[in-house]
C-alpha cells in the first residue's frame, strides 16, 4: 500500500489560504491581467467587428492610433489637459475641506448624530444617472424659456458676489489666489459632494488618535493651534495619502476623458483609439498619483 | 445700575476672573462659528433635495408662481401618479433592489473570504498578491472596459461553452456579466471591500481563532461562525457601501447594455423625454417637476435603508479597518 504524503500544518494552512483567495485570484487574472494586456494590444491595432457572424478581427497598425490621438484628433489633447488639471486643482481643496469637516464633526455636541446623517447623504445620492438627467433638463431649460427654478433662484440671486470679490482685490489679495478661492466657492456643491468618503476616513482616523497625546499637549501648555500642527496633523499624514489616492481615482473615473473613451468605443466604434485614450489617461493619472504620494511619503510620520 | 457697574469693575480688576470671562467669550464665539459652518454645509447638501421634494409636490400654477417658496400653495400628487405609471416604478424598482441585494450578498461573502485569506494565512507571493488588490483599487474600471465587453460578447472561458453548444455565448444585454464578475471578486469596487475586510480581520485578536481551533472547529466553521460574526462593523460598512454604489452604478449597466426593466437608473435617464413624447407635456418647467418626482422616487429606497442602518454604519466605519 502506497503511503500518502502527509502535509504539515503550515503547508495545510498555506493551501487553505490559496483556497480562500482563489475566487479573487481567478477573477484578477481573467479580468484584469488579461484585459490590461488586451487593451495594450488593441491600442496597437485596428479592430473590426463582424456583426453578422459575431467575433472580430485585429490588424496590427503600429503607432497609428497614438499618432491619431495626439496629432489628428480634434479634442483629445484639450480634454486630457483640462481633466487632469481639474483633478490637480481639486485635490488640495477636497482634502482641506474634508479634514476641517472631520475635525468639526469629531467634537461632542448636541445633534451630532443628525448632522452626521446629513453629511454622509452625498455619498448616498451620488448617482450619475440622476446627475445626467438633471443636467440634460437644465440644458433644455436654458435653451427654452427662462423661468422658475423657484427655490434655487431665490436663494442664490440674493448676494452680489462681484462686490465682495472687488473688495478683496482692492484689499491687496493676489488675483490668482482670489480667483482660485472664488472658483472653489462657486463649486462648493461639487466639493462637498466629492468629499463624503474622505470625511469618513478622516473621522475614523481622528477617533483612533490616542487621547493621552492630547492630554500631554494640554499639560505642556500647548495652544489649540500648536496641538493641531504638532499632534493631529502628523498623525493624519498617512490618511491624507489614502485620501489623495481615493480622490484622484474617484475624480478620474468621473472626468471627461473617461466619457470620451466610452463614446469613442461605443458611439463611433473606434476601439483602437478608445484604448489609446484609456491607456494614456490612466498612465498620466498613475504618474501624478505616484509623484504626489512619493513627495508626501517622505514627510510622513508613522506612529505605529 | 450702580450695582452692575461695581460688579463689572470687580471683574475687570480681577485678572483671574477676566481670564475666565475671556475664555468663555472665546468658546462662545468658536461654538457659534462651528454651528454656522455646520448649518451652512448641511444647507448646501440638503437644498437640492428639499428643492426636488417641493417641486415634486407643486402643481402647474405653483411652478410659475414667484410667491411660492418651500411650501406649495396647491400641493398635488399628480406627478407621482404619472411617473409611477410611466417608469413602471414598483416592478422595476423591485427587480432592481433584488438584483442589487443579491450582488451585495455575493460581494460580502467573496470579499470577506478573500480578506480573511489575506489577513490570516501565510502563503508564497502574499505581499505581491495583496499589492495586486491595491492596484485593482487604483486602476479605473474604464481602462479594461473594452476587453471585458469583448470577453462577454463571446463568453467562452477555456473553450468550455463552445464545447457544448458549438458557439460562444453572447452575454451582453443580460445581468449575467455583473454576477460573474462579482462572484470572481471583480465587481463594483470589490478591491476596496477586500481591503476593508483584510484590515479589520488583521485587527482582531488571534486568540479567538486559536480557542476555536483547540475546541475542534475547522477553518470554514471558524471563518463563518466566529470571524464573520466578530467583524460586524466591517460587514455593515461593506453592506451599505456595496448596496449604495451598486445601486448608483451606471458604468456596468451601460457597458453590458443591461435592460431598463432591471435598472431604474436607465428609466430615470429617459423619463423626461418619455413624459414629453408620450403625454404631450411640452412645457419644460412642468416636465422638470415630473423629473424631480421621479428622482425622489429613485432615491427613496436607498435613503430609507441608509437612515435605518446609519447608526451602525457610522459606528462601523469608525471601528472598521477602513483607516488601514
Amino acid at each position: 500500500m502506497k503511503k500518502r504524503r502527509r502535509l504539515s500544518l503550515n503547508q495545510k494552512r498555506m493551501l487553505m489560504g490559496y483556497i480562500f483567495i482563489l475566487p479573487w485570484l481567478i477573477g484578477f487574472i481573467y479580468f484584469y491581467v488579461r484585459s490590461i494586456a488586451m487593451t495594450i494590444q488593441l491600442s496597437f491595432s485596428e479592430l473590426v467587428m463582424d456583426i453578422l457572424q459575431g467575433g472580430y478581427s485585429l490588424t496590427a497598425v503600429g503607432f497609428e492610433n497614438y499618432r491619431h490621438a495626439f496629432l489628428v484628433h480634434g479634442s483629445f489633447n484639450q480634454i486630457l489637459t483640462t481633466s487632469i488639471l481639474g483633478i490637480i486643482i481639486d485635490i488640495p481643496m477636497i482634502i482641506m475641506f474634508s479634514l476641517f469637516m472631520a475635525m468639526l464633526l469629531n467634537r461632542k455636541f448636541r445633534g451630532r448624530a443628525l448632522i452626521r446623517v446629513v453629511f454622509f447623504l452625498p455619498i448616498i445620492m451620488a448617482s450619475d444617472a440622476i446627475a445626467a438627467s438633471l443636467e440634460l433638463s437644465a440644458q433644455m431649460m436654458s435653451g427654452g424659456i427662462t423661468s422658475t427654478s423657484t427655490i434655487t433662484e431665490n436663494v442664490t440671486g440674493a448676494v452680489n458676489i462681484d462686490f465682495f470679490i472687488d473688495m478683496f482685490i482692492t484689499l491687496g489679495i493676489p488675483f490668482r489666489a482670489m480667483s482660485y478661492v472664488v472658483g472653489v466657492v462657486m463649486r462648493i456643491n461639487a466639493v462637498i459632494a466629492a468629499s463624503g468618503v474622505q470625511i469618513i476616513i478622516f473621522l475614523a482616523a481622528l477617533q483612533a488618535i490616542p487621547g493621552s497625546l492630547y492630554e500631554v499637549a494640554d499639560i505642556e501648555g500647548a495652544t489649540g493651534y500648536e496641538t493641531f500642527w504638532k499632534v493631529t496633523f502628523p498623525l493624519m499624514m498617512p490618511h491624507i495619502i489614502t485620501n489623495i489616492v481615493y480622490t484622484v481615482v474617484d475624480s478620474f473615473t468621473r472626468s471627461y476623458v473617461v466619457t470620451l473613451a466610452y463614446d469613442t468605443a461605443f458611439t463611433s466604434f473606434n476601439y483602437g483609439l478608445s484604448s489609446v485614450f484609456s491607456i494614456v489617461s490612466t498612465l498620466i493619472t498613475l504618474l501624478i498619483l505616484f509623484a504626489v504620494v512619493a513627495v508626501i511619503q517622505k514627510r510622513t510620520f508613522y506612529y505605529t | 445700575m450702580t450695582k452692575y457697574i461695581t460688579m463689572a469693575k470687580a471683574v475687570v480688576n480681577d485678572r483671574d476672573k477676566m481670564q475666565v470671562l475671556g475664555n468663555d467669550v472665546k468658546n462662545m464665539v468658536i461654538m457659534i462659528m462651528r454651528i454656522l459652518i455646520l448649518i451652512g454645509v448641511c444647507y448646501v447638501i440638503l437644498l437640492p433635495l428639499i428643492g426636488m421634494i417641493v417641486n415634486s409636490f407643486s402643481s402647474n400654477a405653483d411652478a410659475y408662481d414667484p410667491m411660492v417658496f418651500v411650501i406649495p400653495k396647491n400641493p398635488t400628487l399628480e406627478r407621482y401618479q404619472l411617473v409611477i405609471e410611466r417608469m413602471d416604478y414598483f416592478s422595476v424598482m423591485g427587480r432592481n433592489l433584488l438584483y442589487v441585494a443579491a450582488l451585495t450578498v455575493i460581494q460580502l461573502v467573496i470579499s470577506s473570504m478573500v480578506g480573511y485569506g489575506f489577513a490570516r494565512f501565510n502563503f508564497p507571493f502574499k505581499r505581491l498578491l495583496f499589492a495586486c488588490v491595491v492596484i485593482m483599487i487604483i486602476i479605473p474600471a474604464h481602462t479594461i472596459m473594452l476587453p471585458i465587453y469583448l470577453t462577454f460578447r463571446e463568453f467562452d472561458p477555456l473553450g468550455l461553452i463552445s464545447l457544448f453548444t458549438g458557439t460562444p455565448m453572447n452575454l451582453i444585454g443580460s445581468t449575467a456579466p455583473v454576477f460573474i464578475m462579482t462572484m470572481l471578486g471583480c465587481g463594483v469596487r470589490s478591491g476596496l471591500y477586500i481591503y476593508i475586510f483584510c484590515q479589520f480581520f488583521r485587527g482582531l485578536p488571534k486568540e479567538i481563532e486559536e480557542a476555536a481551533f483547540v475546541d475542534g472547529a475547522g477553518v470554514w466553521y471558524t471563518y463563518f461562525r466566529i470571524m464573520l460574526v466578530n467583524a460586524m462593523p466591517a460587514v455593515v460598512t461593506v453592506t451599505v457601501f456595496s448596496f449604495v454604489w451598486q445601486f448608483n452604478d451606471t458604468f456596468f449597466g451601460n457597458l453590458f447594455l443591461i435592460s431598463d426593466s432591471t435598472l431604474i437608473s436607465k428609466k430615470i435617464a429617459s423619463l423626461q423625454a418619455m413624459i414629453a413624447n408620450a403625454d404631450r407635456i411640452l412645457e419644460i418647467p412642468i416636465q422638470e417637476l415630473y423629473l424631480n418626482a421621479g428622482i425622489v422616487l429613485v432615491l427613496l429606497p436607498i435613503i430609507i435603508i441608509y437612515i435605518v442602518l446609519q447608526k451602525y454604519f457610522i459606528e462601523g466605519v469608525e471601528r472598521s479597518g477602513i483607516v488601514g
